[in-house]
């Protein structure tokens, strides 16, 4: 037990000097000086609660998904039967979830299956088919989406609004913000340094799509709409127009959007179409000059000008009582794309950045206090083996920051205070251990019969008691959400390193000091 | 040198001898514990129950003008604020329910706050704004649920873990005193109506953690004892146990309570609950320990044979 051959020497110190030097670049920067780069510089994360800043939780509307997604799939059923030239079809509907048409006759049935089989896919991974084709009455086509295909839309929706979110975000200028997906219909959204997130929120809050639809001058009655409209509300609240459901232009053919200045020197916004998006906004003006067109965003219409001449060159601007600064944030939406579906902020944490240094600076002070507290206090109880526990607890600090830097974890406020209870707790192992020495010898061992013993008898007592920390911890990291976390990987880490600083660490210090100076009696 | 020796050599004191008196306190307590978590309830921050909370700070004041605070928030139409200090008499926390229909309209929220920090800032000029949280139902509701659950795997892996390396009857008796330790840290924030939020539930899982340690250093002396003198009756066994380990105990408890107290009174004012809870729960857990893990051995009848199989086996 107490005899340590030279590799395993050289094992231990290599483990201890490997996660010290990887904690010397953020002891370093965190007193204040400057890591040269070209080293490597692994660095612990600060959460958003000591660096300051902003935390949104974003959560996507997914029964919109599946609405827009029933409606696509109606486009797209009309267009291929249309296109198949002989099924005739009628009552097209997509209400109660799923979409449903009749066709003329039984004859046509096969013609029309034939026509819209295509249009089903496998659903992602999942083996299955994303719609489900039934047949009811003879005529009736039933297409219902299959939970796969649901699960499997959401899913490409989600990455989709990811990828939008992170190309706002940069858009905004902001440093290094974090954008993870959360679970099935969440992104987590963090921005280090940002105190007021209302910009940000507007932003992402915003889905802009766009849609340019032409204007029926005759479609409201009462306020109800005519066949093959809808009626949509002005977005500065001046009524609402109807306009035509159909045979409008989707605003994501856009290649570029800028926030600009129009005729009367207002603030508007100058977007370019790609190709195709040329052509069909051409064909639309062409068409239709000297009527109305709508400019809608999100379902509210900016602004209702009549067409005066064909805009051919594919580049246009959106007029809609805008400011420069809401001008400029709806081109960064419409340059980033669409959301495919609306997200709210379901939770928002911002921390100030004065109180993220104050933190930091009592943590600090606290933590150092403690450890200074500890060392005195062990000291004096057990003498010299005080003394190789404190050696233990200082390097077990140290070790798991380098060990939190290798892993490019994030520090929380509750990690700082993880840390301050790791020292209290990390002496646990060296005090089983030096009571049981002295017990040991209180009962006529020998000096090194004790010091075994007392090692091996604690050792196992260690082993339970450090176990029951670990399930506790593992599953604070598990359920809990982002400050505990941090407080659970300080924990996890803790416990670790402190069986090995405090156990295997002094016992070859104990074993070296005793094969040395052969003392008869301890003092302990 | 001669060392510091917080608890001497030797000690033979009868800790169960006052088993009864303990047993009814520590009921007792629990009792209480519950009464107070049924009648006053525990005084949930935004993370479980959702709504808004501002923390604000006045940095140039001792302490914050509370009153005056809660006039100035509730002109505003939003409710009756609840306004507390934390930690220290000028950093506060102000929490409201968040407004009518902002689950459909996340700006509501927004203005609300902006309306509040703005008419705050207005009013005291040195009142600095350190943070606005603002949870939905449906987040909290989350967020209460996984809280919840963690803390019931946490209490039933533990005591698995126990009754696999102990026997059954110690898994019983860890489960008891782990039951008691968190009645009473809770019986402490219903009590005080300190601020219940996520940072608490992490403070109960480590003392969860640590309420086991203690009785693990406990259980394993009692169960070396128990291979060791197999005649001795069980009562002065565990006293003798408890003896053995009481230097530990003292000593360990000690540098704990040394870490938490610096973090309680230098530490950032915003984990004063946490280093709170966990300070009551190293004194419960230590006293629990001792009276509520050992003689629960008593009572579920462990003995010498629970460890050793077979007869003529000899001393381990």
């Amino acid at each position: 037990m107490l005899d340590f051959p030279r590799w395993k020497q050289l094992w231990y110190w290599a483990l201890t000097l490997l996660a010290l030097a990887a904690a010397l670049p953020s002891l370093a920067t965190m007193s204040g000086l400057r890591w040269p780069a070209s080293l490597p510089h692994p660095t612990i994360n600060l959460g958003l609660d000591l660096a300051g800043g902003s935390h949104l939780l974003l959560e996507a509307n997914a029964d919109q998904v599946v609405s827009q997604r029933l409606e696509a799939k109606e486009e797209e059923v009309r267009a291929a039967l249309k296109k198949s030239g002989k099924v005739h079809y009628g009552d097209i509907s997509n209400k109660g979830g799923s979409l449903s048409f009749i066709v003329a006759n039984a004859a046509e049935v096969d013609a029309a299956r034939e026509a819209i089989l295509p249009l089903t896919n496998g659903a992602g991974l999942s083996g299955k088919r994303d719609w489900e084709i039934q047949i009811a009455d003879t005529t009736r086509f039933i297409l219902t989406p299959t939970q796969e295909g649901i699960k499997d839309a959401i899913d490409k929706a989600m990455e989709t609004a990811t990828e939008v979110v992170r190309k706002r975000i940069d858009a905004m200028g902001t440093r290094e913000p974090t954008i993870i997906r959360q679970g099935n219909d969440r992104i987590v959204v963090q921005v280090p340094g940002l105190s007021d997130p209302a910009a940000l929120k507007a932003l992402l809050g915003q889905t802009a799509k766009l849609e340019f639809k032409l204007v029926d001058q005759l479609g409201m009655v009462d306020g109800v709409a005519a066949p093959g409209d809808e009626i949509l509300p002005f977005a500065n609240g001046a009524g609402a127009i109807a306009v035509k459901r159909l045979g409008g232009i989707k605003g994501d053919r856009l290649t570029d959007a800028k926030q600009s200045f129009g005729q009367n020197n207002d603030a508007v916004v100058s977007i370019t179409f790609d190709s195709q998006g040329s052509e069909q906004f051409a064909r639309l003006t062409k068409e239709n000059v000297g009527k109305p067109f709508a400019i809608v965003l999100d379902g509210k219409v900016l602004s209702a000008p009549n067409i005066n001449e064909p805009i051919m060159g594919g580049s246009a601007q959106i007029s809609g009582s805008f400011t420069v600064q809401s001008a400029n944030q709806l081109a960064i939406a419409l340059r980033s794309g669409a959301l495919p579906v609306d997200l709210k902020v379901v939770e928002e944490r911002t921390v100030g950045p004065d109180l993220g240094a104050d933190s930091i600076m009592k943590g600090v002070v606290a933590m150092s206090v403690a450890t200074a507290a500890v060392v005195i206090f062990m000291a004096m109880t057990y003498g010299r083996f005080g003394m190789y526990a404190n050696i233990a607890v200082i390097l077990n600090v140290l070790m798991i920051l380098g060990i939190m830097a290798l892993l490019n974890t994030t520090l929380t406020l509750p990690g700082i205070a993880g840390f301050v209870l790791t020292i209290g707790a990390a002496v646990d192992a060296n005090v089983l251990i030096n009571e049981r020495i002295r017990e040991e010898r209180k009962r006529g061992r020998k000096v090194f019969a004790a010091v075994e013993m007392g090692y091996k008898e604690a050792s196992r007592t260690i082993f339970d008691a450090n176990i029951t920390h670990i399930i506790s911890a593992v599953l604070m990291f598990e359920f809990g959400s982002g400050p505990i976390k941090g407080f659970a990987v300080v924990l996890i880490i803790g416990i670790i390193t402190s069986v090995f600083t405090a156990v295997f660490l002094t016992r070859m210090w104990v074993a070296g000091w005793l094969r040395r100076a052969r003392p008869n009696d301890l003092n302990i | 040198m001669r060392l510091l020796k917080l608890v001497p050599d030797n000690t033979n004191l009868h800790f169960l001898k006052w088993q009864w008196p303990t047993t009814i306190i520590s009921v007792a307590l629990m009792l209480a514990s519950w009464a107070l978590l049924f009648t006053h309830g525990l005084n949930m921050g935004v993370d479980f129950v959702g709504g808004q909370m501002i923390r604000v700070s006045f940095t140039q004041s001792a302490s914050a003008p509370v009153a005056q605070l809660r006039g100035e928030v509730e002109a505003l139409g939003y409710g009756e604020p609840i306004i507390q200090t934390f930690g220290k008499p000028n950093e506060i926390s102000i929490r409201l329910r968040l407004p009518e229909g902002s689950d459909k309209d996340a700006g509501l929220a927004d203005a609300m706050a902006k309306r509040i920090t703005a008419t705050i800032k207005a009013a005291h000029a040195d009142a600095r704004v350190d943070g606005v949280d603002s949870v939905s139902g449906k987040v909290s509701k989350e967020l209460g649920w996984t809280a919840f659950k963690a803390l019931g795997f946490a209490c039933i892996a533990i005591s698995l873990f126990i009754w696999f390396r102990f026997e059954w009857q110690f898994g019983v008796g860890a489960l008891v005193s782990l039951v008691h330790d968190v009645s009473l840290v809770l019986g402490l924030f219903a009590v005080t109506q300190m601020e219940f939020d996520l940072t608490i539930v992490a403070a109960i899982l480590t003392v969860i953690g640590y309420s086991l340690n203690d009785t693990i250093v406990v259980y394993d002396r009692i169960r070396e004892n128990l291979k060791k003198y197999r005649k001795m009756p069980l009562e002065e066994l565990l006293d003798l146990s408890v003896n053995e380990t009481l230097a530990r105990t003292v000593v360990t408890s000690a540098t704990m309570l040394i870490t938490l107290v610096a973090l309680l009174l230098l530490g950032p004012k915003v984990i004063f609950g946490f280093s709170a809870a966990l300070i009551l729960g190293i004194f419960v857990c230590t006293y629990s320990s001792i009276y509520a893990a050992a003689p629960m051995l008593i009572w579920l009848k462990v003995n010498a044979s629970s460890f050793v199989p077979g007869e003529g086996e000899k001393e381990a």
